[in-house]
């Protein structure tokens, strides 16, 4: 029984490291460990012997057992190691192959740069205010110090739906609509779609955006107009930026003042981008008109206040080097793609 | 530049330098340009010798004295010269405008060594040298430096500088020289020359010539007239033909050109007129008569209103009043007695005419801005005195003169601590009075006498504005806003940032387009003629029909760029707009402002399923759950068998649907589009915003599967609802896994199978408790039709 046990030993160590599979292994367990297997019949065969042999032969037994136990533990994981490799071998792939991609969306453009501009006017303690595109010739204009026949509504060619109403203009009357509304301090900017009788071409639109900003408290000043747009416009094209106030008339501010940005390419040397000019105007702004404030019922001795309008689309054009105004509004998926 | 320099003495200076400091104090340059620059190596000969070419019977060759060395022989096909004429010779390697280059050559084998120029040549009219010829060799008159070899441009004074101003609105009178030399003085400090004319007169009093009224003071403020007779037309001298060159204005004889130069220098427009076409020696101004009639002098008839001012004499208008002219006013060759006008009229009267009878003219354009009435006698005077200047005729003494204008200077309060405040300042009222005198204030004490060519300014910021901008803008500091304002978005500019990031998400981009359409796009959206929205707001002076209505729904500016896509061959567009739409309300109130989502799409085998799941997903984002959907074949904009309208509440939510195969032909889209739109304030008022926390489950679910048979028709949304029904709180979840129609099932029906999942929150369900429940879901399965297949 002993030589017997031997020899299941011998046979066993062979076997296994035979075995290639994980189902060959447990076939071989099955045939040397499980109930009918040759290690439990040998067992099973103790009671045929002597007591004295018994501990003996139970004990080489158990070690023969304990032993391909072992050896089975063992050739599994290096059968799981080979078959690991190989797996891995196998699926190589070719790394360089494209990935797959799920589509994005991707903001237009003009709402990139808008939502910059917000996020730096808001971050200056400004709050958001939209107003009606369709408006009262009255906010548009009356109400902005621009009575009918006034000569500047000449510099806005405006689409009229009636009498008093029409597309407006500018995004202006928006300061007029919080100011009756709103006691200041304000401290607002209202984007929006702006209408003018334009026609079509690279340069023109008859819709585009604006971007209001108004200031009325009490004690604002010049300085303060300054100030604040210097750090906007610095924010908005870097801190290296160069600015320049030039005076220009609006007729709902007083001073009034052009906002020029040092030419980028040239730096005020005059180039073709800048039309030799050296610089190149961003913005209109001023000290809010006494008669607007009046107009709105804010007490002009108490409160002043600053307000400021820029074009959205130039700055975009610059932003991207676009050279085309329609390309806003045709919307072609390989002019969008591009920003996103 | 010349002209401007007579009236103040500006240092010299680069260009650039003067053109900066003068925008910098808000008289901005557009753009400036010396004349002739682009003429080089030309200058002045003389023509020694005129010979015939042998071999050609047109040219000549001539020897050209240029004041250097030995004389130029120069061949050309011009017959004006003669021997002695002063002529421009383009030298060898000179430069003509437009880039022209002249080399030495040879013509039929002679030599020539240059180029004779004519006027065309150099870039100038017979306007500019009325003694010259157009067509032939610009030979140079009394009025040109003679001196050989001298530049050209310097010899008949084609070297100003043209300097082009943005003038502002508010300052019309820096629409003259004057009122732009009192800017350049006030910019560089240096004192301004103003010159009050002479006239020397003597030749009778002008005064019972012409009876003048004025009917309407309230559209004409002054006017003035004096009278010139003997009067001898012909050109004006070099010095004024030039400056108007300068101007832009083309010189025509010495009285258009007077007119013209008292309007540039003193910014007043002028009229001239013929005395024996006044009838009755009468003028009036008044508005003209329902019915009358006047030919301009571009002669075109046109109608006049009641509402138009004219100039008129005893029985007809001879002007439209700060407009232009009547054709048998102007100056004739016979003309002997002229009558020169300076008035001044409302600007919006002026602006209105004009725009009415649509021509602007230099006078209008002036005149509309609002002109100062005390300019007119001044400029009157100027005229008269050119006229004695130029020797064009004999000026009567005395003027003809309505005046109802006020020769008042408004009064500003200097409140110096006001304006320091205002403006972060710290200027002396010394001064702040010594810029306000520059720019022609005078003082009461304390209180601004604003001059009266200075209408804009009326209020003590005018004035605050007028000191800092000769201060410099760029002087004052910068500061800070003090506060801490705290700025932020609004729960619904966030709930809009939410959609779009959504989108992105969903893969769709963002559109703009215009909020105007064509009435016509409509008809290509299928909109019955009846529709409700088919009232839009409509632009009175639209730019054309395809912009001319505001949006009642903004579907089809979507369908339009998605056709423009794949007109371009993009393959696939996803694409959205947070649009307005805009809805009428009553005719003098302003529209609802209506803000939508519109999502569309084709390619990339987008199915309905593809815009339903988009539509899904973004209300689950949104947090919007309590929403209804239905099947609808009433929209006309979509397929009727593939479209289904949202609803919360029983209120219209939106639509999601595949667009009617007609609708995509209309847009030329040969492929299927798929399209939702979503009522943007209604998604924001269902929001659901508080959200709280459900425990993880703790006991394992079940899971159950259902294979139901039935009719075709049945939406399989009620089935789903049936199972909710049944299932009651211990739903977890229910999951369509089949619908199949085709062998084996009965003609008209359907299998639908569902995976339900179910769950209880504070227990193991049991195998009883489980066949309970969807004992109940077939019960109400079986209620809306469906059977278990089996």
């Amino acid at each position: 029984m002993k030589q017997k046990l031997e020899e299941i030993r011998a046979n066993a160590a062979r076997e296994l490291a035979e075995a290639s599979d994980s189902q060959a292994l447990e076939s071989l367990r099955v045939k040397y460990l499980g109930k009918k297997g040759e290690v439990t019949s040998i067992l099973k065969q103790m009671g045929k012997l002597s007591p004295e042999e018994r501990p003996v032969i139970g004990e080489l037994a158990n070690k023969v057992r304990a032993f391909i136990e072992d050896d089975l533990t063992k050739r599994a994981a290096e059968l799981k190691a080979q078959a690991t490799q190989k797996r891995l071998e196998e699926e190589r792939l070719d790394v360089t192959l494209p990935g797959k991609h799920r589509e994005l969306g991707v903001k237009h453009p003009l709402s990139i740069v808008l939502d910059e501009i917000k996020e730096i006017f808001v971050g200056m303690g400004f709050d958001i205010v939209e107003g009606p595109e369709v408006e009262y010739d009255y906010y548009n204009f009356e109400a902005l110090n621009i009575p009918k026949d006034h000569p500047a509504r000449d510099t806005q060619d405006t689409f009229y739906i009636n009498e008093n109403i029409l597309l407006r203009t500018q995004t202006s009357p928006v300061q007029v609509r919080v100011m009756e509304k709103q006691k200041p301090p304000i401290r607002i900017i209202s984007p929006g779609r702006v209408y003018r009788s334009d026609a079509v071409d690279a340069t023109h639109s008859p819709l585009f955006h604006q971007i209001e900003g108004l200031v009325v408290d009490k004690g604002i000043t010049f300085a303060d107009l300054k100030g604040t747009l210097e750090t906007f416009v610095k924010r908005l094209y870097g801190e290296d930026s160069v600015v320049r106030f030039r005076p220009h008339h609006f007729p709902f501010t007083e001073p009034s003042a052009e906002v020029d940005v040092q030419c980028f390419n040239c730096h005020g040397e005059g180039c073709r981008l800048c039309k030799g000019e050296g610089w190149i105007e961003i913005l209109g702004c001023g000290m809010v008109h006494p008669k607007v404030l009046s107009n709105c019922g804010i007490d002009p001795e108490v409160y002043s206040g600053f307000a400021l309008g820029m074009g959205l689309e130039r700055v975009v054009m610059r932003r991207y080097n676009i050279d085309d105004l329609r390309l806003f509004y045709e919307n072609d998926v390989r002019f969008l793609k591009q920003f996103g | 530049m010349r002209w401007l320099k007579e009236f103040v003495t500006l240092d010299e200076m680069p260009m650039r330098a003067f053109t900066e400091a003068i925008t910098m104090s808000g008289s901005k340059v557009e753009g400036w340009e010396k004349e002739g620059s682009e003429i080089e190596n030309v200058v002045v000969g003389q023509v020694l010798k005129l010979e015939r070419h042998p071999d050609s019977d047109h040219l000549w060759i001539c020897q050209i004295d240029v004041g250097a060395g030995e004389p130029l022989q120069i061949v050309t096909g011009a017959q004006n010269l003669q021997q002695n004429d002063f002529v421009p010779v383009a030298l060898h390697n000179s430069m003509l405008p437009g880039g022209k280059k002249i080399k030495k050559g040879k013509l039929r084998g002679v030599e020539s060594n240059g180029m004779l120029c004519s006027l065309g040549e150099l870039g100038l009219t017979q306007h500019d040298f009325p003694n010259a010829i157009e067509d032939g060799i610009f030979v140079l008159g009394d009025d040109c430096d003679h001196t050989l070899g001298k530049p050209i441009c310097e010899a008949i004074g084609f070297d100003d500088t043209k300097v082009e101003f943005e003038i502002t609105s508010n300052r019309p009178d820096c629409f003259s020289v004057i009122g732009l030399a009192r800017e350049a003085a006030a910019t560089f400090d240096k004192e301004l020359h103003l010159h009050t004319p002479v006239v020397k007169g003597g030749h009778g009093d002008c005064t019972p010539l012409l009876d003048v009224k004025i009917e309407e003071p309230d559209l004409c403020y002054i006017y003035s007239a004096k009278v010139v007779k003997n009067v001898r037309v012909k050109p004006s001298p070099r010095w004024m033909r030039e400056r108007l060159r300068a101007m832009g204005v083309r010189p025509i004889n010495n009285i258009v050109d007077i007119t013209n130069y008292v309007m540039l220098e003193y910014g007043q427009p002028m009229h001239a007129f013929d005395l024996r076409y006044v009838d009755d020696a009468t003028i009036r101004v008044r508005r003209a008569k329902a019915g009358e009639t006047i030919t301009t002098l571009d002669g075109v008839d046109r109608k006049l209103t009641e509402k138009q001012l004219v100039i008129a004499d005893a029985h007809k208008p001879i002007a439209i009043a700060g407009v232009m002219g009547g054709e048998y006013s102007g100056i004739m060759d016979d003309t002997t007695t002229i009558v020169f006008e300076s008035a001044c009229f409302n600007g919006s009267s002026v602006r209105t005419t004009a725009r009415d009878q649509g021509m602007r003219t230099d006078a209008s354009a002036r005149y509309e801005k609002g002109l100062d009435p005390n300019n007119c006698l001044p400029a009157l005077e100027r005229a008269c005195e050119l006229v004695e200047m130029l020797d064009a005729g004999d000026v009567m003494d005395g003027v003809i003169v309505d005046d109802h204008s006020s020769k008042e200077r408004h009064r500003i309060h200097l409140d110096v601590d006001w304006i320091n405040r205002f403006l972060d300042t710290n200027l002396s009222a010394d001064e702040m009075k010594a810029t306000l005198t520059k720019l022609d204030c005078q003082f009461d004490g304390d209180d601004i006498l604003v001059p009266t060519f200075r209408p804009d300014l009326e209020h003590k910021a005018d004035i605050a504005e007028e000191i800092v901008r000769f201060y410099g803008y760029n002087k004052v500091p910068g500061t800070s806003l003090n506060g801490g304002a705290q700025g932020k978005y609004t729960p619904r500019q966030k709930f809009l940032s939410k959609i779009s990031d959504t989108m992105f998400a969903l893969g769709a981009s963002e559109i703009m387009t215009y909020s105007f359409i064509s009435p016509k796009y409509y008809d290509k959206i299928r909109m019955p003629a009846d529709s409700p929205l088919r009232k839009s707001i409509v632009i009175s002076n639209p730019l054309g029909e395809d912009t001319s209505i505001m949006r009642t729904v903004a579907l089809p500016s979507m369908l339009e760029v998605l056709s423009r896509n794949y007109n371009n061959r993009n393959e696939a567009a996803y694409l959205f707009e947070l649009a307005s739409e805009y809805i009428p309300t009553t005719e003098d109130k302003l529209p609802v402002e209506k803000a939508t989502l519109v999502v569309g799409m084709y390619g990339n085998n987008a199915d309905f399923f593809t815009v339903k799941g988009m539509a899904e997903q973004l209300l689950e984002k949104l947090s919007v759950t309590d929403y209804d959907i239905a099947a609808s074949s009433e929209e006309y904009s979509y397929h009727p068998g593939r479209c289904a309208v949202l609803t919360i509440g029983g209120q219209r939510l939106g639509v999601i649907g595949e667009i009617h195969p007609e609708v995509a032909e209309n847009y030329g889209i040969d492929e299927r589009v798929y399209c939702f739109t979503l009522d943007v304030d209604m998604l924001f008022a269902n929001a659901k915003t508080d959200k709280t926390y459900t425990p993880l489950p703790k006991f394992p679910a079940v899971t159950r599967d259902l294979a139901l048979l039935c009719d075709d028709a049945i939406p399989v949304l009620d089935l789903e609802k049936a199972i909710v029904r049944g299932a009651g709180n211990l739903l977890e979840k229910i999951k369509l896994f089949d619908v199949y129609k085709g062998a084996q099932i009965e003609a008209g029906k359907k299998s639908v199978a569902f995976n339900i999942v179910l769950r209880s929150s504070d227990s193991t369900l049991t195998d009883e408790q489980t066949n309970r429940v969807m004992k109940k879901v077939m019960e109400e399965l079986e209620k809306v039709g469906a059977v278990l297949r089996s």
